[in-house]
């Protein structure tokens, strides 16, 4: 008889268990509740354009989270997505006289050819994600910042259909256009981890490599998709940035590469990979962008909102790590 | 009478839902020499680490002199006069002897007199330990544990890297501490040195003490017989199953080398054969079963599968040809946090074609596999929750369910319970019968008899002695398995 089968333990352990098995019912419960406290010192955001305005912000976090999650469930992280973002949107801003649909393929091709390379370097070379990454990051900001004195000189500004899709609404003005998107991605990924080999091998890697390898699943093809993919989901998110402020600079990105993997963290997804889901990562993402909004609203010094910005993420991870231990 | 020098009582310990020991009984009197004894996994060094404070026990109590001890921590247990030597040398690589002992604050002239005493006087003690050989490392753990001036000295399986002018020392040692009215609490496989040099043993199996006896009485029969427990009863009962000459080679190597480990070894498996292997420690067999399994190839010669030879660049390649490998340790080969079916069905997916969706009999060829193994899946949602037996056949369930010509199984039944074992031998012995090939090492040399139809000896990368499995007896594998000369 182990202690777990003690009674007593037992009836302690029931509403524990309860939420550890159903971990995201949490998550749910504290969107609503910041949600709540957003409207009570705001009234005018529980409405169709406060909502809104959170969503529009939440979207291309949620799709540069998508690309965490995915190399995260591997037990890898991407440094580069919100330097690739930065890079696909200056290139798609670049691009964009030549008319909407060869500006986003411009972008998409950034985020295809960084991320084909990190997967070439991790998967083939195995050079430590974290660090395979970090020096993509580096290196692309080096070469954007040379080529925006040379080849990428002309415009700085997106056209009109990425403003639309970036920043733009429709149903009377409630329903951001990147949200949909963002509902696109979502039911992608959520299928290819869920109902596709793919996602099984992908959380095989993550959970154990060596069993993984034993078992005949060749390691660098998978790294090799999955960083590919990270890239594209890094170059569109990047695409609805510049579409939502209108203008390209080389610091569009930098302040979504944290939140990224914060998002994925809060939603459940372990830094050590083989746990998680998107679904957690997109609930993360609602409510980093929720905080976001409450600490704007409350009005306090830049420097008191990075304050209650970090300790609220630290309490987050740390209750959700307690429940789920628990089972 | 006296109190005992160290009593436990009904000491259980579990690893989550793997129980390590369920209810150990040790008596160890002043002045004696104690034999610790028990098959692999039985749970000696489970015992070991308890009573060296390393790890607390679930319930049971340990006393000595008479007094209940309590030790959390491994100064607790030097405190209360139990000083251990670990099978491995509890000793930092990358600093010097001296750097070692200040490390655990003892008395370096205690330890140089020891150690001249035990032949090694002009040790230097400035050298780092990695480049120290193991049995140097061995007799300095053992001089610091004496330095200690135990109560208690318990040694784990220090015999077994030693060379024989060593081991006398050590023994010389054991009785000096008898004669001062100490004790030994000494582990080992060697059942001779148990016969010549032990005063009482206490034998485990299954996490339980099962018996206590005085060797010099019992012998060496009634050592075994309860280490052995149930297998030693089906001895008499196995039977060999025949093999056809005609039936197709599906796993051949020839003069197979690789990195001084594996030195020219080539034999054939024909299919519906169990062909077991046997080898002591470190005798190139895990290098060959990489070999085998695709993991790496070979410097020199070939492994031939249904023909042609395998040029593997990862396990994958080895796995389209039917060669599938049940690795030494489950740690290997499970994914922990996933279910039992995502378990199994893993391999399924191994090819980029069937990467975008699901396979359509998935269900079907889970559910078989679990049905045809029982595997408990009332743990289903993580497969770290299952005991060891049930992980074991999660593993060769992931075979079953992805289909194979040859089974490579290393060491299968370490550390599992007699019944799974039993449950094991059946399943590889269907497997075989449906027309598979079976290639088993196993470090419990009872199990050839039981579950294979021939078997190899290896001794240094080479095979040195082949034959029927079914008259092998512990004897005749275990000369073998030392490298001396066939003596059938």
């Amino acid at each position: 008889m182990t202690v777990a089968d003690l009674p007593g333990v037992r009836r302690q352990a029931a509403s524990m268990r309860l939420l550890a098995d159903h971990p995201l019912w949490i998550l749910g419960g504290v969107l609503v509740v910041l949600i709540a406290i957003t409207g009570a010192i705001r009234p005018s955001y529980l409405s169709f354009s406060g909502l809104r305005n959170t969503v529009l912000l939440a979207a291309p976090l949620g799709i540069m989270a998508a690309a965490q999650t995915l190399l995260m469930l591997t037990g890898g992280i991407d440094l580069s997505v919100a330097m690739v973002a930065t890079g696909a949107a200056y290139v798609a801003g670049n691009r964009s006289p030549s008319g909407a649909l060869i500006a986003i393929a411009s972008g998409l091709l950034v985020g295809l050819i960084a991320g084909a390379t990190n997967g070439i370097g991790v998967g083939i070379f195995q050079v430590n994600p974290l660090i395979m990454t970090l020096a993509m990051a580096a290196i692309l900001l080096g070469l954007f910042t040379s080529w925006a004195q040379t080849i990428f000189t002309g415009s700085t500004t997106v056209a009109p259909l990425i403003k639309t899709l970036g920043g733009g609404s429709f149903f009377g003005n409630r329903v951001p256009y990147n949200a949909l998107i963002w509902v696109g991605v979502a039911l992608v990924v959520m299928w290819l981890l869920k109902r596709t080999g793919l996602g099984r091998i992908t959380y095989a890697i993550g959970d154990n490599p060596i069993a993984a390898r034993l078992s005949g699943v060749r390691v660098w093809q998978v790294h090799l998709v999955l960083y590919t993919l990270a890239g594209l989901l890094a170059a569109l998110a990047g695409i609805l940035i510049a579409g939502r402020t209108g203008a390209v600079d080389l610091q569009l990105a930098s302040t979504f590469l944290l939140p990224s993997v914060a998002a994925a963290v809060i939603g459940g997804t372990s830094i050590f990979g083989g746990v998680g889901s998107y679904s957690g990562t997109i609930l993360g993402a609602l409510i980093l962008s929720v905080l976001n909004s409450m600490l704007t609203f409350l009005n306090v010094g830049q420097a008191i909102q990075q304050v209650v910005y970090g300790l609220i993420v630290l309490l987050l991870a740390w209750l959700y790590a307690k429940v789920t231990t628990e089972r | 009478m006296t109190d005992a020098l160290l009593e436990t009582k009904a000491v259980a310990k579990s690893y989550g839902s793997v129980v390590a020991l369920r209810s150990v009984d040790l008596t160890v009197q002043p002045g004696e020499i104690h034999a610790l004894l028990g098959a692999n996994g039985a749970g000696k060094s489970t015992l070991v680490k308890i009573l060296s404070g390393v790890i607390a026990p679930d319930s049971g109590t340990i006393s000595v002199n008479g007094r209940s001890v309590t030790m959390r921590r491994p100064p607790e247990a030097l405190k209360a006069g139990l000083a251990t030597v670990y099978q491995d040398p509890a000793l930092v690589p990358d600093l010097t002897i001296a750097q070692n002992l200040t490390l655990t604050a003892i008395d370096e002239d205690a330890v140089r007199s020891r150690l001249t005493a035990m032949g090694l006087g002009r040790l230097d003690f400035d050298a780092q330990i990695r480049d120290l050989p193991l049995e140097v490392l061995r007799l300095l753990d053992l001089a610091r544990a004496l330095a200690h001036d135990p109560q208690l000295l318990l040694l784990d399986e220090i015999t077994a890297a030693l060379p024989s002018d060593q081991a006398e020392h050590v023994f010389g040692i054991m009785q000096e501490w008898k004669e001062k009215g100490r004790s030994v609490l000494f582990i080992t496989h060697r059942l001779a040195e148990v016969l010549s040099l032990c005063d009482q043993a206490t034998i485990l199996r299954d996490g339980r003490t099962v018996a206590q006896v005085e060797p010099r009485q019992s012998g060496e029969r009634g050592l075994v017989t309860p280490m052995l427990g149930e297998v030693a009863a089906e001895l008499e009962a196995a039977t060999s199953r025949v093999i056809s000459q005609e039936a197709p080679i599906n796993l051949a190597t020839a003069d197979l080398y690789s990195g001084g480990k594996v030195n020219g070894i080539s034999f054939e498996l024909r299919a519906g054969e169990i062909l077991g292997i046997a080898a002591l420690e470190g005798q190139g067999q895990d290098r060959l079963f990489e070999l085998l399994s695709g993991d790496r190839r070979p410097d020199r010669g070939e492994v031939i599968v249904n023909g042609s030879p395998l040029r593997a660049r990862s396990p994958y390649d080895a796995i389209r040809r039917g060669v599938v490998l049940v690795p030494s340790d489950r740690v290997l080969a499970l994914l922990p946090k996933r279910s039992v079916r995502e378990n199994l069905a893993i391999p399924l997916y191994n090819r980029v074609q069937r990467w975008l969706g699901l396979v359509g009999d998935e269900d079907t060829r889970t559910n078989k596999a679990i049905e045809r193994l029982s595997i408990d899946t009332r743990a289903h949602r993580q497969v770290r929750r299952l005991s060891g037996g049930n992980q074991q056949k999660v593993v060769i369930g992931r075979w079953l369910a992805n289909g194979f010509r040859t089974l490579l199984c290393f060491d299968p039944t370490r550390g599992i319970d007699i019944h799974t074992k039993r449950q094991i031998y059946d399943l590889l012995k269907e497997v075989a019968d449906t027309g598979a090939s079976v290639l088993v090492y196993t470090s419990e040399l009872p199990e050839i008899p039981l579950l294979c139809d021939r078997v190899l000896v290896i001794y240094n990368g080479r095979i040195v002695h082949e034959q029927d499995a079914a008259n092998a007896t512990e004897e005749v594998l275990l000369s073998a398995a030392h490298g001396l000369e066939e003596s059938a």
